[in-house]
C-alpha cells in the first residue's frame, strides 16, 4: 500500500507565511510510449509511427510544447494534423495558471483519442523533478524542469527499444534562450513557426499561426497610438485605493467609439461609467474585463445619439477617425452628461475566435488582410494569411493574438472557414456560433443514455405513476409542431366542480441527473428555434417522440389536477406522475373551431369549452391583480417545401385558444412553484420578473404625453389600466404602439435560486411567485423543477446537486445567459430571413410609425411585417440635410418637417446587400415629401439603394 | 484564479499520492522512559506526541470514579510552533476541549476498562506539527502509547481522515486538502472487528455518497493498523533484544 518513496519538501512562502508541503516522488509514472517496453503501463496514448511529414524531422517524433506554446497556439494543438504530444504536468499546471478558456480547451484535447496526448506527471516522478534553485525564478525554474523531462524522455525512448523505430522528441519553444539552453543540453529544438512551416503537406495550418512578438513590430508603424496598460499590480492597488473601478466592458452596437463599463460600488448598486474615443477605450475589446480611471468631471459627456460605424474601405492607421471622433463631441446638456472615464488596465481579457469576413488589401501580393467581424462591438483585426484570395466572400472565424500599442487594429490568425457568405447554412452557422448557442450533433456518449428501441411503458414505471389513460386528454399547440409537452383535460365530477388536468412531458423520467445526456442538456439550457430549424436540447428520440405527447400513444407524463368550481376557484390541488394516452393533438385554429362549432359535442369538445371557459375567468381574474399584456410584434414565414426560402410573411395571429392554453401553464407554474418552495425553501429553482426601475418608462411616457395621453408606472396595475384606456381618436394602432414600447422599458425574466435571493415577484405576470414547469422538453429549468417536484411528492429520489443552493445558483447564471442568447439568435435568424425575403420583392413602398427618433436618424416600425428599419438623414455620398434634435420631445427636425415619435409616414424597403457581411433592410423616406431628404416612390431604382463599394 | 486542483486527470493528488494512498507513516514507541507509555508518530508532516499514564489509583475527585471500570482521562494540545501562523494557544479553549472529548470516546471503545475498576488511565497528546488530520494522528500516535504501557485493548484503533472530490473519495487528506473545500470525514476504526469507534463529520455530504466515504475510510484504516502493527512488533523485537543481552 505504501511504496516506499523519498519525499522532498517544497516550500511556498506567499505573504508572510511559510508554507511546507509534501511532495511526494514516484517511480511508477510511466512514459505512456506504444513503443516502450520498460515501463509497466496498461494502456499507451502515444503511437509507435508518430509519423508528420515535416522537412525538418524526417523521423517519427512526440512533441513536447512549452507552456507558451501552448498558450499562443492553441489553435495549431487542435487542428487534427498535429498528434503524439507530451503535455507535461509543469505546462498544464502553467496553462491552468494563467488562462482558463485554454486550459479547458487543452483539456479537451487530452481527451480526444485520435489526437493520441499524452499528459506526463513530470512534477512527481523521480527523475524529472527539480527543485528551484537560489536565484532562479519561477519560470526559469518552469522551463528546465520542461527540459530535463524532454531530456528524460528522449533518453529513456533511447533505452528503450525504441530507438530502432528511430523515435525522438521534439521540444517545441518560442523563447530564445530556453531554445538555446535545450540546444546545449543536446535537445531537438524548434521554434512553434519553424516546425509549422516545416510541415510540407499541411501549408494551411501557416495560417493559424497566431503572430509572436517579434513579429508584431514589423507589421505597424512605430508611431505608438494608445497610452500603456498599467500593470495588474497597479490596477489592484488603485481598485483597492478607489481610484481605479473594475468592471465589464460592453462596447456599443451602434456606435463603435462607445463602450459602458458597469461597475460594482461600495456606495450604491452599481453603476455605468460612459467610455468614448479610441484613446479612452485604449485597446479593451467588448466583453473584457477593465480596470477604468473616471475623467474629472469637466470632461463628462453624455452617450451619442449618433449612429456610427466603422465601416467603408479599410483605412489606414488611425488618420480619419478624427473627424468621426467630432461628430461625438457635441455639448450636451449638463443634465444628460454621465459618468465617463477611460480604460487604464486590462485585468483579463475575453477574446473567443470571432466569426466573419475578410477585407483583402489593396496591394495585390500583401499577406496581410484587415478582418471585420460579424458582430460590430468587435473591432476589426489584421491578419496574416496566403490564402486571402480564396477566403474572399467566405465567412471565416479568427482569434485575436494582442493588441500592440502602436496599432491601430489588434492582430490576431485565421481559424477556420465556414462557407461561403450570403448562403443560408453558412449564415446559419455563424449566428450559432456568434450567440454561443451549442449546435453540434449529440455524441455517441449522450446517445448512449437514450432508452432501447422498441420502447414501451414497463410495470417498473407503474408503480409510482397514476393511470390517466381513461381521461378524455387533448394537446392544443401550433401547426407542425412536433415537440409537444403539453396537454390538458376538463371534466365535470360528481359534486357539480370541475376537474382540470395539464400533463407535461415526464422528461425527467428519462434524463437521469448526472449522466452524458443530462449534462449535454444542462449545457445546451433550451431549444432555440430558428427559422425553418430547431436545435434541440435533448436528442430527437426523446423531443419528438417518447417525450411528445401525441395523440393515441401511450406516454408518460407529469400531472397537476386541479379541483375548480365554476368560478374558476382552485378547491384542491394535487401532483402526480401518470401515463396518459391523448385522444387529439389539434393546432390553434382547429381547437377554436370545435369550440365555436355548436352542433359539436363530443367529450374533446366539450373539454375544450369547459377549459376555455375557465380561462377567460381566470384570465380576467390574472389582469385585475395588474397582470400586463404587453406586445411584440411577431412574424411567421412562409417557406417554400423544397428550397426552405422564405415565400410569405405574416405577423402571429392570436386566437382564444392560445390564451386559453397559456392560461393553464400559467397556473400550473405558479401552483408548483408555491409547492416546491414549500417543501424546498432553500433551493427552489424559480422565475422572476424584476419590476423596472422608473428610470426605463422615461421614453414611453414622453411617448404618450406627445400624443396628450397619460401613463401611470408606479405599480404594474395601474400601468395596465393606464395602457387599456390610452386610445388617440383616429389612431387605432396606437395602443399597440404604445404596448411595444412599454415592452422595450420590462426588464428580463431571470432564474433563480429561492435560497439566494429573497425578491420572488413576477412583475408581468402579477404573481408573487412563478417558475417554469410546463415545457421540459426545450427547457431544463423545467426540468430540474420536474426533479425538485418529483422528490416534493415522493415520486423520485434526489441527488446532490438539486439541493445545493450554491450549484443551483450556477446552474441558473447558465439557463439564464442561454435564453438570452437564444433569443438573440432567433433575432438574427428572422433578420436574415426577413433579407432574403425583400430580396426576393425587390423594393416595396410601404406605411410604416416612427417608434424612436434619433439624433440623426428616426427608427420605423412596419406593421405588416412586423419590421423595424432606420431611416438615415445623414448619408456620406450627400450633402447632409439641416437636422435639429430635440431631447425634450424626443424630436427631430429635417429641413422644414419636424418628426414625432408615432408620427405615420411612408418609406420604401428593400435590401442594402452592398456590405455582404451585413447586408440590411434600407429604409428611405417617400412620406412626408422633404425636398433633398425624401426619395420618388419606387419604380425606378431610388436612391438610397446606390450600392457603396466595400472594397 | 480556481482554488487548486486537489485531484489531476491523471489521478495524482497535490502531492503525488494517488486518492488511496497513506501519507508515510514513522513511529517509535517508548520515547519517554518515566510515563508508563509513550510513542511519537508522524504521518506526513502532522506530528505528534502520545503519553500515557496509568492505570493508577483516581487522581482528584473521587466522585468520578466508576465502581465496574477505569476512567479514561485524555488532554488534547496542540504546540504554538504547530501551525503556520504561531499563535498562543489557552488550554482549554473549545477546540482542544472537543477534540479531548472525541479521544476520550475513542478510546473507551477500545481499551479493556473492565479490568481496571475504580482506577483511571490517563492519555496526553500533542501536536507538535500539524498538516491535517490532526485527530488521526492523534488517535495513532495514542494507541502506540497504550500499547507501550501495556493496557490491553480490543484491537488497535486506527484512524484515517478520508475526503470527497469529484465523486472520489481521497484517503488521509493533508493540510492543503482539507482546506480546499472537501467533505471530510475522520473515522476510527477497530480493523479486525470492524467496528467504529467514532465517526466525525460535519461538513455536507449527500447521503448517497457516504457509503463509499465509511469504505474507503475503513480501507484507510485498515492500512494504517498494518503499519502500526509493523511499528509494535518491531519495537517488541529491540526490547527482547536488548532484555535478552
Ligand atoms: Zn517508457
Amino acid at each position: 500500500m505504501l511504496k516506499s518513496k523519498t519525499f522532498v519538501k517544497k516550500t511556498r512562502s506567499g505573504g508572510v507565511m511559510k508554507i511546507v508541503r509534501e511532495h511526494y516522488l514516484r517511480d511508477d509514472i510511466w512514459c505512456g510510449s506504444e513503443a516502450c517496453t520498460e515501463c509497466k503501463h496498461e494502456s499507451t496514448v502515444l503511437q509507435k509511427d508518430a509519423c508528420i511529414e515535416s522537412n525538418l524531422c524526417s523521423y517519427p517524433h512526440y512533441l513536447v510544447p512549452d507552456t507558451n506554446v501552448v498558450l499562443h497556439q492553441i489553435d495549431i494543438l487542435e487542428d487534427p494534423v498535429i498528434r503524439n504530444v507530451i503535455i507535461l504536468q509543469t505546462v498544464l499546471q502553467e496553462v491552468r495558471h494563467r488562462s482558463a478558456p485554454i486550459y479547458k480547451r487543452l483539456k479537451d484535447i487530452i481527451h480526444e483519442k485520435e489526437k493520441h496526448v499524452y499528459t506526463f506527471t513530470n512534477e512527481h516522478h523521480k527523475e524529472t523533478f527539480i527543485e528551484r534553485e537560489p536565484g532562479e525564478s519561477a519560470n526559469d525554474r518552469n522551463d528546465r524542469a520542461i527540459r530535463v523531462a524532454a531530456k528524460w524522455y528522449s533518453q529513456h525512448l533511447k533505452a528503450s527499444e525504441a530507438e530502432a523505430d528511430g523515435l525522438k522528441v521534439v521540444l517545441l519553444t518560442n523563447d530564445q534562450g530556453n531554445k538555446q539552453k535545450a540546444e546545449e543540453s543536446g535537445l531537438l529544438v524548434y521554434k512553434c513557426e519553424e516546425y509549422i512551416k516545416s510541415l510540407i503537406a499541411n501549408p494551411e495550418l501557416v495560417d493559424r499561426l497566431a503572430l509572436s512578438n517579434d513579429e508584431k513590430n514589423e507589421i505597424t508603424s512605430s508611431k505608438v497610438l494608445f497610452p500603456e496598460h498599467l500593470p495588474l499590480s497597479r490596477i489592484q492597488a488603485g481598485i483597492k485605493s478607489g481610484t481605479f473601478l473594475q468592471g465589464t466592458l460592453r462596447a456599443s452596437r451602434d456606435n463603435y467609439l462607445e463602450a459602458t463599463v458597469f461597475v460594482q460600488r461600495e456606495q450604491d448598486d452599481g453603476t455605468e461609467v460612459l467610455i468614448q474615443g479610441l484613446q479612452n477605450l485604449n485597446r479593451a475589446v467588448h466583453q473584457d474585463v477593465v480596470a477604468v480611471q473616471l475623467l474629472p468631471r469637466n470632461q463628462w459627456v453624455a452617450p451619442s445619439s449618433v449612429v456610427l460605424q466603422d465601416e467603408g474601405p479599410a483605412k489606414d492607421d488611425g488618420v480619419e477617425d478624427e473627424d468621426e471622433e467630432n461628430v461625438l463631441k457635441t455639448s450636451a446638456a449638463e443634465s444628460a452628461r454621465k459618468l465617463t472615464g477611460k480604460v487604464v488596465g486590462i485585468i483579463k481579457r475575453n477574446w473567443r475566435p470571432f466569426c466573419g469576413m475578410l477585407n483583402v488589401s489593396h496591394i495585390k501580393e500583401s499577406t496581410r488582410h484587415l478582418f471585420t467581424p460579424a458582430d460590430r462591438r468587435i473591432p476589426r483585426i489584421r491578419i496574416e494569411t496566403r490564402q486571402a484570395s480564396s477566403l474572399v466572400g467566405q465567412r471565416i472565424m479568427v482569434a485575436i493574438d494582442g493588441w500592440p500599442k502602436d496599432s491601430r487594429y489588434p492582430n490576431g490568425h485565421f481559424v477556420r472557414s465556414l462557407g461561403g457568405a450570403g448562403e443560408k447554412d453558412t449564415e446559419q452557422e455563424v449566428l450559432l456560433l456568434e450567440h454561443d448557442v451549442p449546435h453540434q450533433a449529440f455524441s455517441q456518449a449522450v446517445l448512449s443514455f437514450l432508452p432501447k428501441m422498441p420502447w414501451s411503458i414497463t410495470p417498473e414505471d407503474m408503480v409510482k405513476r397514476e393511470d390517466l389513460r381513461s381521461l378524455t386528454v387533448c394537446s392544443v399547440d401550433p401547426p407542425g409542431c412536433t415537440d409537444i409537452d403539453d396537454a390538458l383535460h376538463c371534466r365535470e365530477l360528481e359534486n357539480g366542480n370541475l376537474e382540470v388536468g395539464v400533463h407535461i412531458a415526464d422528461v425527467s423520467h428519462f434524463i437521469r441527473s448526472g449522466n452524458a445526456l443530462d449534462k449535454e442538456a444542462a449545457n445546451r439550457g433550451t431549444t432555440v428555434y430558428l427559422c425553418g430549424k430547431r436545435i434541440d436540447m435533448v436528442p430527437e428520440l426523446l423531443s419528438s417522440n417518447l417525450c411528445s405527447l401525441r395523440s393515441n400513444v401511450d406516454r408518460l407524463a407529469f400531472s397537476c389536477i386541479w379541483e375548480m368550481n365554476h368560478k374558476a376557484e382552485i378547491l384542491k390541488t394535487r401532483f402526480t406522475k401518470s401515463v396518459i394516452n391523448s385522444k387529439a393533438s389539434l393546432t390553434y385554429a382547429e381547437a377554436q373551431m370545435r369550440i365555436d362549432d355548436t352542433n359539436n359535442n363530443d367529450d374533446i369538445t366539450v373539454s375544450l369549452r369547459g377549459l376555455n371557459k375557465l380561462a377567460k375567468i381566470l384570465k380576467r381574474q390574472r389582469i385585475a391583480k395588474g397582470a400586463l399584456t404587453l406586445s411584440s410584434l411577431e412574424v411567421r414565414f412562409h417557406m417554400d417545401s423544397e428550397t426552405h426560402d422564405p415565400i410569405d410573411l405574416q405577423t402571429k395571429e392570436l386566437m382564444e385558444t392560445n390564451s386559453m392554453v397559456e392560461e393553464f401553464m400559467l397556473l400550473a407554474n405558479i401552483s408548483v412553484a408555491q409547492k416546491i418552495h414549500d417543501e424546498f425553501p432553500e433551493c427552489a429553482l424559480l422565475r422572476k420578473h424584476p419590476a423596472p426601475p422608473p428610470s426605463n418608462y422615461d421614453i414611453l411616457l414622453k411617448a404618450a404625453k406627445s400624443k396628450d395621453v397619460e401613463i401611470h408606472t408606479d405599480s404594474a396595475k395601474a400601468l395596465a389600466d393606464s395602457l387599456d384606456v390610452a386610445k388617440v381618436d383616429g389612431f387605432p394602432y396606437f395602443n399597440t404602439l404604445l404596448r411595444i414600447l412599454a415592452t422595450r422599458c420590462m426588464m428580463q425574466a431571470v432564474y433563480f435560486c429561492s435560497g439566494m435571493d429573497s425578491d420572488f415577484h413576477h412583475y408581468g405576470l402579477a404573481s408573487p411567485i412563478y417558475t417554469h414547469f410546463t415545457s421540459p422538453i426545450r427547457r431544463y429549468a423545467d426540468i430540474i423543477v420536474h426533479r425538485l417536484l418529483a422528490v416534493a411528492i415522493g415520486a423520485d429520489s434526489t441527488y446532490a446537486d438539486l439541493t445545493d443552493k450554491h450549484k443551483q445558483s450556477a446552474l441558473c447564471n447558465n439557463l439564464n445567459y442561454r435564453h438570452k442568447m437564444s433569443q438573440y439568435a432567433q433575432r438574427a435568424s428572422v433578420a436574415f430571413h426577413t433579407q432574403l425575403f425583400f430580396k426576393s420583392r425587390g423594393v416595396l413602398n410601404e406605411e410604416g410609425f416612427v417608434l424612436f427618433v434619433r439624433k440623426n436618424a428616426i427608427i420605423v416600425l412596419i406593421p405588416k411585417f412586423g419590421l423595424e428599419g432606420t431611416v438615415f438623414f445623414d448619408s456620406k455620398d450627400k450633402a447632409a440635410p439641416n437636422i435639429a434634435f430635440d431631447e425634450e420631445g424626443p424630436t427631430l427636425k429635417v429641413e422644414h418637417h419636424t418628426f414625432h415619435i408615432f408620427d405615420k409616414v411612408k418609406v420604401t424597403i428593400s435590401l442594402d446587400d452592398s456590405n455582404i457581411q451585413h447586408q440590411k433592410i434600407r429604409m428611405a423616406l417617400t412620406e412626408p415629401v422633404i425636398a433633398g431628404v425624401s426619395v420618388a416612390i419606387p419604380d425606378a431604382e431610388p436612391q438610397a439603394k446606390k450600392p457603396k463599394l466595400d472594397r | 484564479m480556481a482554488g487548486l486542483e486537489l485531484l489531476s486527470d491523471q489521478g495524482y493528488r497535490l502531492d503525488g499520492r494517488k486518492a488511496t494512498e497513506l501519507r508515510k507513516v514513522q513511529a517509535r514507541m517508548g520515547v519517554f522512559a518515566q510515563a508508563d507509555g509513550s510513542a511519537y508518530l508522524e504521518q506526513g508532516n502532522t506530528k505528534a506526541l502520545a503519553v500515557v499514564y496509568g492505570p493508577h489509583e483516581m487522581r482528584g475527585s473521587r466522585s468520578r470514579t466508576l465502581h465496574d471500570r477505569a476512567v479514561i482521562n485524555c488532554q488534547y494540545s496542540m504546540a504554538t510552533f504547530s501551525t503556520a501562523e504561531r499563535k498562543r494557544r489557552p488550554h482549554g479553549d473549545r477546540k482542544s476541549t472537543e477534540m479531548s472529548l472525541h479521544l476520550k470516546q475513542t478510546f473507551e471503545a477500545a481499551v479493556m476498562t473492565q479490568l481496571y475498576p475504580r482506577s483511571q488511565i490517563d492519555i496526553y497528546v500533542k501536536i507538535l506539527q500539524s498538516d491535517g488530520g490532526n485527530y488521526s494522528v492523534c488517535v495513532n500516535a495514542a494507541t502506540l502509547a497504550v500499547i507501550d504501557a501495556g493496557i490491553p485493548m480490543r484491537d488497535y484503533v486506527c484512524a484515517c481522515t478520508v475526503g470527497f472530490v469529484d465523486e472520489t473519495p481521497l484517503a488521509d487528506l493533508c493540510f492543503a486538502e482539507e482546506s480546499g473545500g472537501v467533505s471530510s470525514l475522520a473515522l476510527a476504526l477497530l480493523p479486525r472487528g470492524g467496528q467504529i469507534a467514532l465517526l466525525q463529520m460535519d461538513a455536507r455530504l449527500h447521503q448517497d455518497h457516504l457509503e463509499t466515504l465509511i469504505e474507503a475510510a475503513m480501507t484507510a484504516c485498515k492500512g494504517v493498523s498494518k503499519v502500526l502493527d509493523e511499528v509494535v512488533r518491531q519495537h517488541l523485537q529491540e526490547r527482547s533484544v536488548l532484555s535478552g543481552e
